[in-house]
């Protein structure tokens, strides 16, 4: 199991303990972490699972392709901290990881 | 603390955002989510593509775990159909025979298959697929060396061809209109899809309708698909993909307006007061277009479902949004943004033959819609000129030397809302 911490945009933190192979969208989603809708099912093609990663974990995660780069363009709050988190898939590198949900999101 | 009742009618995707939306806008009282298939609210669209071919577990089909209904308290009844409205007592009867008493009624009820309506049709070996049920009909069946004819060219039946195909069946495909996807596109994006299926070994019949069904008499549980040239295409298995038929019978039969789908407002409320629709079944204004339109898309469901919540909670959320689409077909991925209906020039941006590509339509110069293949950010681009009413010219929507993201022309930020995209009739 990965360790994986949502914090939402009042500060509410949870842990969530991701089994390897499935996306933080999926496991937000099966733990009722708030803040990830996930329309699409996690196909890249809604961009309602967005998440700022905690600045010391982005430069660990795999690098974005062109969709979820474009797909992101339809989030109000992108930053260079921004992934979707259908995108991210929990692996052991990733055990401690930190992601944020954006306040417009729910 | 509210007292007050929400009855949703349709577990799917609509169903499910209700409830769900309810919570998020605050509505404190009971919900109860009714559906007539006996499992919790899933989504669709992966039951022609990613679950059809076996790569997706069934329970990551489902909206919410079931734990999720019970957190947020939202009861819901499955396998349960609705028999029938009282609007005079805001109440509903349970085929069952149980009563329920709502004070907001939401009728989330969706749409079924349209059925061919050929002799044979009732044929064991003819499939739809529609329902988690349809899927695992399928299955067994779905194997390699295989025979499968699919009946129509829209969504479901390329997504189940390609499937098919990359799973080793022998696949045709007869497709009623001159290219598939005849109504939601425009030819030139039709003839791509039909160009890539055949080369993906699928044969393909355009312009061709199925007069039969009929039991192939010389080898045990075949079937012969009768075309209307004559045609008798040998099957294992028939899936037909036609269409849906919006689900308004219960509506109408409580006396609410239907006129293709179940007549709404912005907010999603229907002509009797504290009744609601949304999703598949709902006939809706969409201001960005100024007509009415009934979708069937998830975005339509999740989005107009958040406004009946909304408006249930008292809160002014109309439903304004772009429609946006999407299928997923071997290495392909077309994301359509808007509504093409009326336009009278489609701009092609990059090139056909390379599978990365974006078709725009126009109508008197005005964006009305895009087609993107392999393409997200023009679908990104196109979606925010829609929504914030750009403007664009066919010039530099063709010219790829001008990156997706800065297409919008500049200093043209005037909203065209009031104008919208209004069309005088639409096919």
């Amino acid at each position: 199991m990965i360790k994986v911490t949502y914090i939402e945009s009042d500060g509410t933190s949870r842990d969530v303990n991701v089994e390897e192979g499935v996306n933080l969208m999926d496991a937000a989603l099966d733990n009722m972490v708030p803040g990830i809708d996930g329309d699409c099912g996690g196909v890249c093609a809604c961009a309602t699972c967005h998440v700022h990663v905690e600045a010391s974990w982005i430069d660990k995660l795999k690098p974005m392709d062109e969709t979820e780069d474009a797909m992101l363009e339809l989030t109000d709050d992108r930053n260079e901290s921004s992934r979707l988190g259908c995108q991210i898939i929990a692996t052991p590198e990733l055990d401690g990881l930190i992601v944020y949900t954006p306040e417009g999101q729910h | 603390m509210t007292t007050e009742t929400v009855v949703i009618v349709g577990g799917g995707q609509a169903g499910a955002q209700s409830a769900v939306s309810l919570r998020q806008e605050g509505f404190t009282g009971r919900i109860v989510l009714i559906g007539d298939e006996p499992v919790l609210p899933y989504q669709r669209p992966p039951l022609s593509k990613t679950y059809l071919a076996g790569e997706l577990a069934k329970e990551r089909l489902f909206i919410k775990p079931a734990a999720f209904y019970d957190k947020v308290n939202i009861e819901h009844m499955l396998g349960q159909a609705v028999n029938a409205i009282d609007s005079s007592r805001q109440q509903i009867s349970l085929k069952g025979g149980q009563n329920l008493s709502y004070d907001h009624l939401i009728l989330a009820t969706g749409g079924r298959v349209r059925p061919l309506s050929c002799p044979g049709a009732s044929h064991s070996g003819v499939h739809y697929l529609r329902t988690l049920a349809d899927v695992e009909a399928m299955q067994g069946k779905f194997t390699a060396g295989a025979r499968l004819v699919v009946i129509g060219g829209g969504y479901v039946g390329l997504e189940t061809a390609a499937v098919a195909v990359k799973h080793g069946l022998k696949v045709t495909l007869l497709v009623a209109r001159p290219t598939p996807l005849g109504r939601v596109t425009s030819p030139e994006v039709g003839k791509f899809f039909e160009d890539v299926h055949r080369e993906a070994g699928v044969t393909l019949c355009c312009n061709t309708e199925v007069k039969a069904i009929e039991d192939d008499v010389d080898n045990g549980r075949a079937l012969a698909v009768v075309t209307d040239s004559g045609y008798r295409v040998l099957a294992d298995m028939v899936v037909v993909g036609i269409g849906l038929l919006p689900n308004v019978e219960l509506a109408a039969a409580a006396g609410i307006a239907c006129d293709d789908g179940i007549v709404v407002d912005e907010y999603g409320r229907t002509s009797i007061d504290n009744i609601y629709a949304a999703g598949d079944c709902a006939n809706h204004p969409n201001p960005i277009y100024q007509r009415r339109m009934r979708l069937e898309s998830v975005q339509n469901a999740v989005d107009q479902s958040k406004a009946v919540a909304a408006t249930i909670c008292g809160k002014d959320k109309p439903y304004a949004q772009v429609p946006w689409f999407w299928s997923d077909q071997y290495d392909l991925k077309l994301q359509t943004a808007g509504i093409n209906s009326g336009y009278d020039q489609a701009v092609v941006r990059g090139d056909i033959a390379s599978r990365s590509f974006a078709v725009f339509y126009l109508r008197k110069g005005r964006l009305l819609a895009v087609d993107a293949i392999n393409r997200p950010a023009e679908f990104v681009v196109a979606r925010n000129i829609l929504s914030k009413g750009l403007s664009v010219s066919a010039e530099r929507l063709q010219d790829e030397s001008i990156p997706a993201k800065a297409l919008p022309d500049e200093h043209t930020e005037e909203p065209v809302k009031k104008e919208g995209l209004s069309q005088q009739q639409v096919a």
